[in-house]
């Protein structure tokens, strides 16, 4: 299993039934995979759609039918269509259990940037900005450092922000941390690491759980 | 009453350069081709955009952008335009880049005659630098403006003669919001129909709204991840 598989599989255990859920693009996608037998959650996707179903099989693409990465997907029973100011009433006005995003930085506060690199990089935030301000619980996605080696999980963000004090949890291929008011609380860690080692491979300080469990996925 | 006209090229004839245009989708899916292509012909200059993207580069507002058409462009996500990219980091577009909810809702209060409104999103950030906030209640709000179009271009699966239109799966989008936002509303269907055939309970943009029907003459409709994918270099 590599480490995207196993946030994704964790993620996918934090689920509970009846949940209403947006995915964000890339890694947050690939929980929809995952989702434990017995559990019935309902996909949101952004561009308009409740009842997201996986991508189609070879040659069934409609390019009517597409989530909000572009990718075509497909209808499940009792899906439904709707524009985007709506899509995004439902998003700002509360009513999604939870968001998953993934993150360039993240921070001691639960700050998050994911929207661009001054100078570099031109994406836009799309929809991140309103489902962090809108959903009940925000949980980031991401591989814990860069392809570099650097940390994504700071004391302080220094991209610009796409939210400020609005991420609850953090999963990565090394564990969850949950964000404090005391600060980032580790309070998994993936099989065969230890909290040392996940501190090594983060810039913000990380106050161990004294309940620390062993992530399983 | 009878809102088609004959042609993409004929309804937008009139547009002129310097303009602000709205334009329906979400990628490339639900964006109206037909009319782009014909506005692409028109090779007027100096326009203002408003879309949620701006196309790929090769297709839907790309093409737009490849020919210098555009000015500034308002919109959330444009990370799949590299041309896009360059043009904003060497300073030769004007791009401002909001929230894809707060998009939609200003483009909703610029239809519906609300001046402005306050939204939690984007507070704390570079979105909410220089306007006005206020706290309400527990939260603190950034107050947002309506924003309003001289013409809307948007794409809807079947219309009527009098501009009552419906939309297929995730082409919704933009698209009904937009058309009631402009002060020239263009509609291209896939299909049209007569009076009476679409069932008034399903449609979803009552003619009101539109000022001219066209129907597409082709559509490509590309997949936007696969048309992407077999850009950077064939099938992945």
């Amino acid at each position: 299993m590599n480490g995207k598989e196993r946030i994704a599989r964790r993620i996918a255990r934090e689920f509970k039934d009846g949940f209403y859920v947006n995915l964000g693009i890339g890694l947050p996608t690939m929980i929809a995979a995952y989702l434990p037998t017995g559990i019935d959650v309902v996909f949101q996707s952004e561009n308009g759609m409740l009842g997201v179903g996986p991508p189609p099989v070879d040659g069934q693409a409609d390019p009517d039918l597409v989530n909000a990465g572009k990718q075509p997907v497909t209808e499940l029973p009792g899906c439904s269509y709707f524009a985007s100011e709506e899509s995004f009433a439902m998003i700002r006005g509360g009513h999604m259990d939870m968001s998953v995003l993934g993150a360039m930085q993240v921070d001691e506060q639960g700050n998050l940037a994911n929207w661009t690199i001054p100078g570099k990089m031109v994406k836009g935030m799309g929809g991140a900005m309103d489902l962090v301000a809108g959903a009940r619980r925000v949980i980031v996605a991401m591989e814990h450092q860069t392809k570099d080696g650097a940390s994504r999980i700071l004391k302080a963000c220094t991209l610009p922000l796409t939210g400020t004090r609005v991420v609850h949890d953090i999963v990565t291929e090394l564990g969850w941390i949950r964000v404090t008011p005391d600060g980032l609380v580790l309070t998994e860690v993936a099989e065969g690491i230890d909290a040392a080692e996940v501190q090594a491979r983060t810039e913000a300080r990380l106050i161990v759980s004294p309940t620390l469990q062993v992530m399983t996925t | 009453m009878d809102k088609v006209v004959p042609s993409a090229d004929a309804a937008v004839a009139d547009i002129a350069s310097g303009s602000t245009i709205m334009l329906g989708g979400f990628g490339l899916c639900g964006i109206p081709e037909n009319l782009i292509a014909a506005l692409v012909r028109r090779r007027i200059t100096g326009l203002h955009t408003i879309s949620n993207n701006m196309g790929v580069d090769g297709f839907g507002m790309g093409l737009m952008l490849e020919t210098g058409m555009i000015a500034s462009h308002v919109g959330s996500y444009v990370g799949e335009n590299r041309r896009l990219e360059q043009l904003v980091l060497k300073g030769e577009l004007d791009l401002t880049l909001i929230p894809q909810g707060t998009l939609a809702e200003r483009i909703r209060a610029g239809g519906a005659g609300i001046p402005a409104f306050y939204v939690p999103t984007g507070l704390g950030t570079v979105v909410a630098e220089g306007k006005e906030t206020r706290r309400i209640g527990e939260r603190t709000y950034v107050l947002e403006e309506a924003l309003h179009a001289d013409v809307a271009l948007i794409k809807a699966w079947k219309g009527d003669r009098l501009g009552n239109l419906v939309y297929r799966k995730t082409t919704r989008n933009f698209n009904p919001v937009m058309a009631t936002a402009a002060d020239l509303t263009i509609a291209e269907v896939e299909e049209l129909v007569e009076p009476g055939e679409l069932d008034p309970d399903h449609i979803v943009t009552p003619g009101i709204y539109v000022k001219r029907v066209v129907v597409g003459e082709t559509y490509r409709k590309p997949i936007e991840s696969e048309f992407i994918r077999a850009q950077m270099g064939g099938a992945a």
